[in-house]
């Protein structure tokens, strides 16, 4: 007799794709929300299996912030034509040049928190009633209190403390006109768990989580990638470094680290090692204590 | 990790003080699942509260408000694995105003974690909670008494609130019950053995987490699929595909199987069961997949699909045990939304059957306004008739929310009768 219980990436896997499948039952107009980063890779994955052997029946929505690592980009329109899905780009560049947004000015300048407005604007001309995202609750402590089915006013605005009760299986996803949901299947997942997926899958991920050389400056205490949009300070120097990023975000402010580890395996060994949490080089993090909250009230990812 | 690991969710309640979140922060903190820079962060924010040591609480309060005023106002979820398991901890509020939190936290947990301060011993919230857990059936209960350092290690203290916490628990439906004493905040008998208390037997409280068997924690005999939705490709390959998305509640179903469709009750043969493109012999409870029938028939969404020889009630009208979660009073003659597995429905609450004081379990049957926090046995009446087993016998199927369209708010959350 076979074992009649679930080991816990197969429970994982099994509540994200039902997840999505309520999506696609209960929204008139869901998109997935992909950034590139490996999280969003798992939620093309994961959609794929929900919805075989039909294709994943909503489109990728990326916020382009314009500062991308090129190698992002590419994966990025590989995977859509694999998937054989629509994209739908929202651009900061056009926000700003349409006088939507002001670009911060600075060394310290990114383009991180201006997404928030490109977002909610291509929400709202898409009428987009349902953005899927990778979010995580391990990732953050706000995120720690998101719910699956998370409600956001017409505003696009998030209020954590007064957010639906959510139980059993059981996913109010009703709404008002001009109001819409952002839906985490992926909440329970740890990075740990991504990670393990991913090789379990044998899912592919773009090569800048893996070791390899780059030019690389020391600045908030991690290795920003070189690039053209970083305006130097004259202490600051530009050296070649093996590094890897954990996460990824814009060039301006994902942080790299040094690291041999060249794969999966060797992630996995290296991440289990590690004391510090994944977004520790996240520079949009680190500018107060509750960035993440502060921002995801407004309508961030 | 090993590839059975199975994942535990379990939640957590207690009153203010008596150490819950030091207790949380204590497991992930010895299972190595605080990372340094949280710990840098919280080190600062201790220091700026002119706290000197490292307050291990901190790690579970997620929002700007929770931190600055020391108190948890919802859900938050926590993670932390061993070589044995993952865990979900489902950390809820104490405060009697937030019910609501612990009934959520409750409705998917394995296992419950009620902590009791060794020197204040069984408390009205000890109650609640203890009620909360047997009315949302968390299938077992680890009762915790913590400080144990606090009154010298002794075993008559233990005992004692043993004794007390026996006495209400008997009058409610708990399968499974262990006591364990512990200092959260030293320690004693959370990961390690404590060496302060020899004449405890029994296995600390991370141990307990790992082993106790939670496979049997899903109804395996029911075969129940609600359709979440219809797969039809038309593509080359599958053409004449034709398969039902849907998470199987509970049971096992296998190929070949006679099934019935309801409500429309018509029968058919399972063709195949597909998990992406792995063709199944069988599958069971919690997997998603597709299921595809022999003939082609009407299923859409909220249909369920069950074996032929065992099926569930079909009914217009049930009895529910209902905790209200909004503010808003419930309104008497008034549709609501019911969402029952994967079928909603309109609904109204004919009767209000009595409600229950949750601090002695005394019935009241004349009040019958339903306020915020209130656990009452209701009589529901739906539009179209709802495919329903017990939630004593099936957690999945035995479970509704209300929904208030005027505010499209999650107003209820029951449990069948």
């Amino acid at each position: 007799m076979s074992k009649y219980y679930l080991n816990y990436i197969d429970e994982l896997e099994s509540e994200a794709i039902y997840i999505l499948r309520e999506v696609y039952a209960q929204f008139q107009n869901p998109v997935l929300l992909f950034s590139g980063g490996k999280d969003s890779i798992v939620m093309t994955h994961l959609a794929k299996k929900a919805f075989y052997p039909c294709k994943i029946p909503f489109p990728l929505l990326h916020i382009d912030t314009g500062h991308n690592f090129p190698e992002t980009i590419k994966f990025r329109d590989e995977l859509v034509h694999k998937l054989d899905v629509n994209l739908i780009v929202g651009s900061v560049q056009e926000s700003i040049e349409k006088g939507e947004v002001t670009e911060e000015k600075g060394k310290n300048a990114t383009r991180n928190a201006l997404q928030t407005t490109t977002l909610l604007n291509t929400i709202e001309t898409n009428k987009i009633d349902c953005a899927i995202g990778g979010g995580r609750r391990d990732e953050e402590k706000s995120r720690a209190k998101e719910r699956f089915f998370s409600h956001r006013d017409d505003f696009g605005q998030w209020d954590p403390k007064n957010q639906r009760p959510e139980l059993w299986s059981l996913f109010n996803g009703k709404y008002f006109e001009g109001e819409h949901f952002r839906v985490f299947p992926i909440s329970n997942w740890t990075e740990m768990d991504i990670w393990n997926y991913i090789k379990r899958e044998k899912i592919d991920i773009p090569s800048l989580y893996f070791s390899h050389d780059r030019q690389v400056l020391w600045r908030n205490n991690s290795w920003i990638p070189y690039s053209e949009y970083l305006i130097l300070e004259n202490h600051e120097e530009i050296l070649t470094k093996k590094v890897r990023f954990r996460t990824l975000g814009d060039i301006t402010i994902t942080g790299g680290i040094e690291s041999h580890a060249d794969t999966i395996e060797k992630i996995i060994l290296e991440i289990s090692k590690m004391r510090q949490t994944e977004r520790g080089n996240r520079s949009d993090d680190k500018r107060s204590e509750t960035a993440m909250e502060d921002r995801k009230k407004q309508g961030y990812f | 990790m090993l590839n059975n690991n199975q994942l535990l969710r379990f939640t957590t309640a207690g009153s203010v003080d008596d150490g819950k979140s030091t207790l949380i922060g204590r497991l992930l903190y010895d299972s190595k699942s605080i990372f340094q820079d949280q710990l840098e962060e919280i080190k600062k924010t201790s220091s700026r509260k002119g706290i000197q040591e490292v307050d291990l609480a901190m790690f579970t309060d997620g929002l700007r408000d929770e931190r600055e005023q020391g108190i948890t106002i919802d859900v938050a979820y926590r993670y932390f694995t061993t070589p044995k398991r993952k865990f979900i901890i489902a950390d809820t509020p104490g405060h009697i105003q937030y019910t609501r939190n612990m009934v959520t936290g409750a409705s998917t947990a394995n296992v419950a974690l009620i902590l009791i301060d060794a020197r204040r011993g069984v408390v009205e919230q000890t109650k609640r909670h203890a009620f909360i857990a047997s009315l949302l059936q968390i299938p077992h209960i680890l009762v915790c008494i913590n400080k144990m350092d606090l009154v010298n290690y002794e075993e008559k203290f233990f005992n004692k609130i043993i004794e007390e916490f026996e006495e209400f628990s008997s009058k409610l439906l708990v399968k499974d019950i262990r006591f364990i004493p512990i200092s959260a905040l030293l320690g004693d008998n959370v990961v390690k053995r404590s060496i302060n208390m020899n004449w405890y037997q029994g296995s600390p409280l991370l141990h307990m987490l790992e082993t106790l068997h939670i496979s049997s924690d899903i109804n395996k005999v029911d075969a129940r699929f609600p359709v979440q939705t219809a797969l039809r490709p038309q593509n080359e390959k599958y053409r004449y595909y034709r398969g039902y998305a849907g998470k199987i509640s509970s049971g096992v179903f296998r190929v070949n199987d006679e099934v019935k469709v309801l409500p429309s009750g018509l029968i058919s043969k399972i063709k195949s069961i597909m998990l992406y493109d792995n063709q199944l012999v069988e599958a069971h409870a919690p997997m998603s997949v597709s299921i595809a029938l022999e003939d082609d028939l009407d299923v859409s969404r909220g249909n369920m699909i069950v074996r032929l020889n065992n099926q569930p009630k079909i009914e217009k009208e049930i009895e529910v045990m209902l905790c209200w979660l909004n503010n808003e009073n419930a309104k008497p003659k008034i549709k609501y939304s019911i969402l029952h597995t994967t079928n909603i429905q309109k609904a109204i609450i004919k009767d209000v059957i009595y409600k229950i004081d949750i601090n002695d379990l005394k019935r009241n049957y004349d009040d019958k306004v339903l306020k915020m926090n209130d656990i009452c046995k209701v009589k529901i009446r739906t539009t179209q008739p709802l495919m329903i087993d017990t939630y004593r016998e099936n957690r999945a199927t035995g479970s509704i929310i209300l929904i208030d369209d005027s505010t499209n708010e999650t107003v209820a959350a029951g449990m069948i009768l």
